[in-house]
């Protein structure tokens, strides 16, 4: 016999166990019980087996893992007598579960129990099978439980029944078998199997329409009948609590008529007594009966409209929610979020109630009401509500603040009837507990304000006093950053008062130090550092008699170990100093952030339109600043040196920038396409740090990203006043302009012309509604490949939509289209689309180009394909 | 349903396990953790409920014990209430008093399988439970005096 586990018994483990006094002891006791329980396994010691798997299932509670004793209980339930089973049963069921193999070795053990003659052991096969069966095990072992419902004792009726609940969930397609079994449960008067019979009924209704079909034509009756007979009982001493016979009986019959009711208003009406009668005749002094009443309610919600009995209904949610027990508020809290769909009105009536359970001091409590109260808000209420919601959140708890802020910028978004009340109570929520508001918020917040040029003035003053009274709410801060380097001149001006608005004074140097505070702060982060920077940058242009003190402070970040503080720094300081005549330019106001964008993005669909204010406003979601200007700074610090700038407003500039970066790049046969593309191209370009002068090799990658564009050409509206064809033409001196710009940075733009022989263009295909020319180049490199500009001309006078072109070429060529540069044609020659081709010869020099093509366009909305093959092509190509 | 039965004492001390839905062992000893972290830290006079990972825990304290079940957050809190009184009156009857030293043993979990199977009730009569508790316990007095006076009887004929 092992001298370890005879020596300890059950009772002096688990002494032994609380005794220890640090974690470490404990493990070690365990450890040397675990031991002495594997070799008494071993040795197949049958006298301690019924101890050892009690000690293991202590063990187990603790945390260890005891995946060895699991052959032991099989072992034990495998064994004749009661006892062994008994122990080996509840190993089973705690050291186990559904997901472990080892299980499947109970199940012909599990079906011999099932049919064993002692009835206990039937109990136990049940009540294992019940808590941890497979679907496999479901499967197999259905019958017997099914055969096990109309059992002479009805302790192993109920058994089975719920043993058949677990079964029907894990195999669905078995429930019909259990449909009439079940039904026969309904009429027994024991309480035990009518409660698990109930109980079938209710989840067979859950995984089965038949199942509610039946049960609802055959048993509704019945079910009405026995709540009735339960309800008016005369006091039963065995099912008593709290003066009500069996109220868990009394809650299943109610669930279960809730589900036969629901949808279907026969069955309603016959239940409509009986719930009235449990309505009003239940005490509702005792928890039990309370838990009746609540049941009740939530069924006369759920099942067809009855007037009455829904006043009666809302009525006791009344009650229950002016209770003095907190459990009892609690679930009518929880059942009025039901019931504000089925009666808005009646719930409205609680408003005050509930808005003092926001404010209560149990966490659970403020948690219900507060999603109530969300429920609660429509237009005609938000204004008082929010109030008392935003003034609670003064003296709220830190961790109901998260909550209640997004609850609080969620109903302000949501309902706010006027912009001037939006902003003000998103300052107040700001200024409260700016550091739970999320970014999206803010993000949102200074879309509105964009949005609001009338309040531009009232706002930067509102924030500029809320920063100045709670500096330390982050999300406060960085708004207040923002709007100050936006609209610092209104600030300093009074521009735009309102009459509500008590008069400040600020001085220039008053709203640089909010600049500079921010920037100097150890507790801001990188993002309100770099906006705070950037707001400094557009202040210097604002206010020019402080222009000398901001380029200190930004001089200042030069040493900052964050890369993107230094570079920006550095970057600022390089446009003060000098690129003066175009600061002014640089930092202009921001455009007005688009809305509709904005919200489209939240929603989570990608804009088609990268267009620059979207551009502009990815700074706050992603959290990274990058400004309009940060790309076009970057641009310009490579071009440095004092070169003149080109023009004074913002939008030719970039225009013309645009013209230099893609003329060099795809030279004479992609230009004007590139140009048409717009900014957002040449922003991607440069924000991914492309040189701007890196000669043809960029070309692919301008077409790719254009690729992805819907409509390119709407991009450029907000920049450019010239139109896209004269963006075209204006820019070879675009071009040369920017060659002074550039200053021998950049190499000087290949004129491909010059480069190779030329190449008489040709017309390529001409019909009576559409020609096609082709102009040639070649790169000088490569003899074998073919640039290939082909320009579209409308000869008729209807305009093309969806214009395609397609073409195809023999085996010895390669041919490459890049994208076209629209897809709509105007009418009467007014107006071209070109595309590249680029074709590259294997047979140089032996055998010519060739080439077949289709065009496919629509003409008021119909469908007209065009196709030809083209000979003509100059036969040294 | 009912998702798990725990009883935790005062001082965090995990009494009785019973889990009705899978968890691993691992998720088991965080949800025993997470839960009796929420528990524990409530004042005496707050509601009974705890939203939790989208269920609802339903405790009461018993003396230094904490009894607690974790139900779907459209089951009748209130009646769970109940379910966990019911529970304790059976123990009380069967015990005593509750008395934390002996709700180890396996005794507690056998009422518990009489009282609940797949996370429902199964029984509203405390005497049924007793009654079919002590006729269990029986058979095991039972089965337990016929190996003693047979090894007796195997001990007296090897005299």
């Amino acid at each position: 016999m092992n001298p370890f586990s005879s020596g300890t018994r059950l009772r002096d483990m688990i002494r032994a166990i609380r005794a220890c006094k640090t974690a470490a002891e404990e493990r070690a006791v365990v450890r040397k019980e675990c031991a002495a329980i594997r070799a008494s396994i071993n040795e197949n010691d049958q006298e301690y087996r019924h101890r050892n798997l009690a000690k293991l299932m202590f063990i187990h509670m603790l945390g260890y893992p005891t995946h060895f004793g699991q052959m032991e209980c099989l072992k034990l339930i495998a064994s004749a007598g009661f006892p062994e089973k008994r122990i080996g049963y509840l190993g089973l069921m705690l050291l186990l579960d559904e997901r472990q193999e080892v299980l499947m070795l109970v199940t012909n053990s599990l079906k011999q129990d099932l049919n064993h003659t002692n009835q206990y052991i039937v109990g136990l096969a049940l009540c294992a099978l019940g808590n941890i069966c497979s679907a496999e095990m479901a499967r197999d072992l259905a019958p017997e439980v099914e055969r096990l419902l109309q059992f002479r004792d009805p302790n192993i009726r109920k058994k089975a029944a719920l043993c058949s609940i677990r079964i029907i969930k894990k195999v669905p397609d078995l429930a019909e078998n259990f449909i009439n079994p079940a039904a026969a449960l309904l009429k027994e008067k024991h309480h035990g199997v009518l409660i698990t019979g109930v109980q079938l009924c209710t989840d067979l209704c859950k995984v089965s329409s038949e199942a509610l079909e039946h049960f609802r034509k055959k048993c509704t009756e019945v079910l009405v009948k026995t709540l009735k007979d339960v309800a008016n009982s005369p006091y039963a001493p065995e099912y008593d609590v709290g003066g009500i016979t069996d109220p868990f009986l009394h809650i299943r019959l109610l669930r279960f008529l809730r589900v036969l009711g629901q949808g279907d208003a026969d069955a309603s009406d016959s239940m409509n007594d009986i719930l009235a009668q449990v309505a009003t005749k239940t005490e509702s002094n005792k928890n039990a009966g309370n838990a009746i009443l609540y049941e009740c309610v939530e069924t006369i919600m759920s099942i067809e409209d009855n007037g009455g009995l829904r006043v009666l209904a809302i009525n006791i949610l009344g009650r229950f929610l002016s209770n003095r027990d907190n459990n009892i508020r609690y679930v009518a809290l929880n059942m009025l979020m039901k019931a504000i769909s089925v009666d808005a009105q009646a719930v409205q009536r609680h408003r005050a109630t509930i808005l003092e359970c926001v404010k209560d001091s149990d966490a659970s409590i403020r948690k219900r009401a507060l999603e109530l109260v969300y429920l609660l808000i429509n237009e005609s209420n938000v204004k008082p509500l929010t109030k008392e919601l935003i003034d609670y959140l003064e003296v709220s708890d830190q961790e109901f603040k998260g909550d209640l802020t997004a609850k609080i910028c969620s109903i302000v978004e949501k309902f706010s009837p006027e912009k001037i009340w939006y902003i003000d109570q998103m300052l107040k929520v700001l200024s409260e507990a700016g550091n739970f508001v999320k970014d999206e918020v803010c993000h949102a917040l200074i879309v509105v304000m964009s949005n609001a040029p009338d309040l531009h003035g009232y706002t930067v003053r509102a924030l500029y006093k809320a920063f100045q009274a709670s500096s330390e709410q982050e999300s406060l801060v960085r708004v207040a950053v923002w709007c100050i380097g936006e609209y610092g001149d209104m600030l300093v001006k009074n521009v735009g008062m309102l009459d509500v608005e008590d008069p400040i004074t600020v001085t220039e140097s008053d709203a640089v130090d909010v600049a500079e505070i921010t920037i100097k702060r150890h507790t801001s982060d990188l993002t309100t550092k770099a906006m705070a920077l950037i707001a400094l940058l557009k202040l210097s242009s604002r206010f020019p008699s402080c222009s000398e003190r901001i380029r200190d402070i930004i001089v200042q970040q030069k040493g900052s170990l964050v890369l993107e503080l230094q570079q920006r720094s550095l970057e600022f300081n390089s446009i003060l100093e000098k690129h003066r005549n175009i600061r002014s330019a640089l930092v202009e106001r921001m455009p007005v952030l688009d809305e509709a964008t904005f919200s489209g993005r939240r929603a989570g669909s990608v804009p088609t339109t990268l267009s620059p204010s979207t551009m502009a406003s990815v700074k706050v979601p992603n959290g990274v600043v990058k400004p309009a200007a940060a790309p076009l700074v970057d641009l310009l610090d490579l071009t440095s040196d004092d070169a003149p700038a080109p023009s004074s407003s913002s939008g030719d500039f970039l225009n013309d920038i645009l013209g230099v970066d893609l003329s060099p790049a795809s030279a004479h046969s992609g230009a004007s396409q590139a140009a048409k593309n717009g900014t957002d191209v040449l922003m991607d370009i440069l924000s991914l740090g492309t040189p701007p002068a890196q000669s043809s090799s960029s070309t692919p990658d301008i077409f790719s990203l254009s690729q992805n564009q819907k409509s390119p050409v709407a991009s450029l509206d907000g920049l450019s006043t010239s139109s896209p064809v004269s963006a075209h033409a204006a820019s070879p001196q675009a071009a040369s302009s920017i060659i002074d710009l550039l200053d021998g940075l950049g190499p000087s733009p290949p004129a491909p012309e010059n480069n190779g022989p030329a190449y008489p263009s040709v017309v390529a295909f001409e019909s009576s509604s559409l020609r096609v020319m082709f102009d040639f180049s070649k790169s000088p490199g490569n003899p074998q490949i073919t640039v290939i500009k082909a320009t579209f001309t409308n000869l008729s006078s209807n305009i093309y939509a969806d214009f395609v072109f397609q073409a195809a070429v023999p085996k010895f060529l390669q041919l490459h289209l890049d994208p076209a540069s629209g897809n709509t044609l105007p009418a009467s020659s007014s107006g071209t689309v070109t595309q590249t081709l680029r074709v590259t010869n294997s047979q140089h020099g032996k055998k010519s180009l060739v080439m077949r093509i289709r065009i496919a366009y629509k003409i008021n909305g119909k469908d007209v394909l065009e196709e030809g093959q083209i000979n003509n092509f100059p036969r040294e190509l | 349903m009912i998702h798990f039965v725990l009883l935790i004492s005062r001082q965090g001390k995990v009494r009785l396990t019973k889990w009705y839905s899978p968890y691993s062992q691992k998720e088991r000893t965080k949800v025993i953790r997470e839960i009796s972290g929420l528990m524990l830290h409530r004042g005496p006079k707050l509601c009974n409920f705890v939203e939790w990972g989208g269920l609802k825990v339903v405790y009461k304290r018993y003396a230094s014990l904490y009894f607690c079940m974790c139900i779907d957050p459209e089951d009748n809190e209130l009646e769970t209430l109940e379910v966990i009184h019911h529970f304790v009156e059976i123990l009380d009857r069967y015990f005593g008093s509750v008395s934390e030293q002996l709700y180890f043993l396996n005794l507690a979990y056998y009422i518990l399988d009489e009282l609940v199977i797949a996370g429902e009730i199964q029984e509203s009569s405390k005497k049924t439970v007793a009654r079919l508790i002590s006729a269990q316990d029986s058979l095991v007095e039972a089965a337990k005096e016929e190996a003693s006076s047979i090894s007796n009887i195997i001990a007296q004929a090897t005299k």
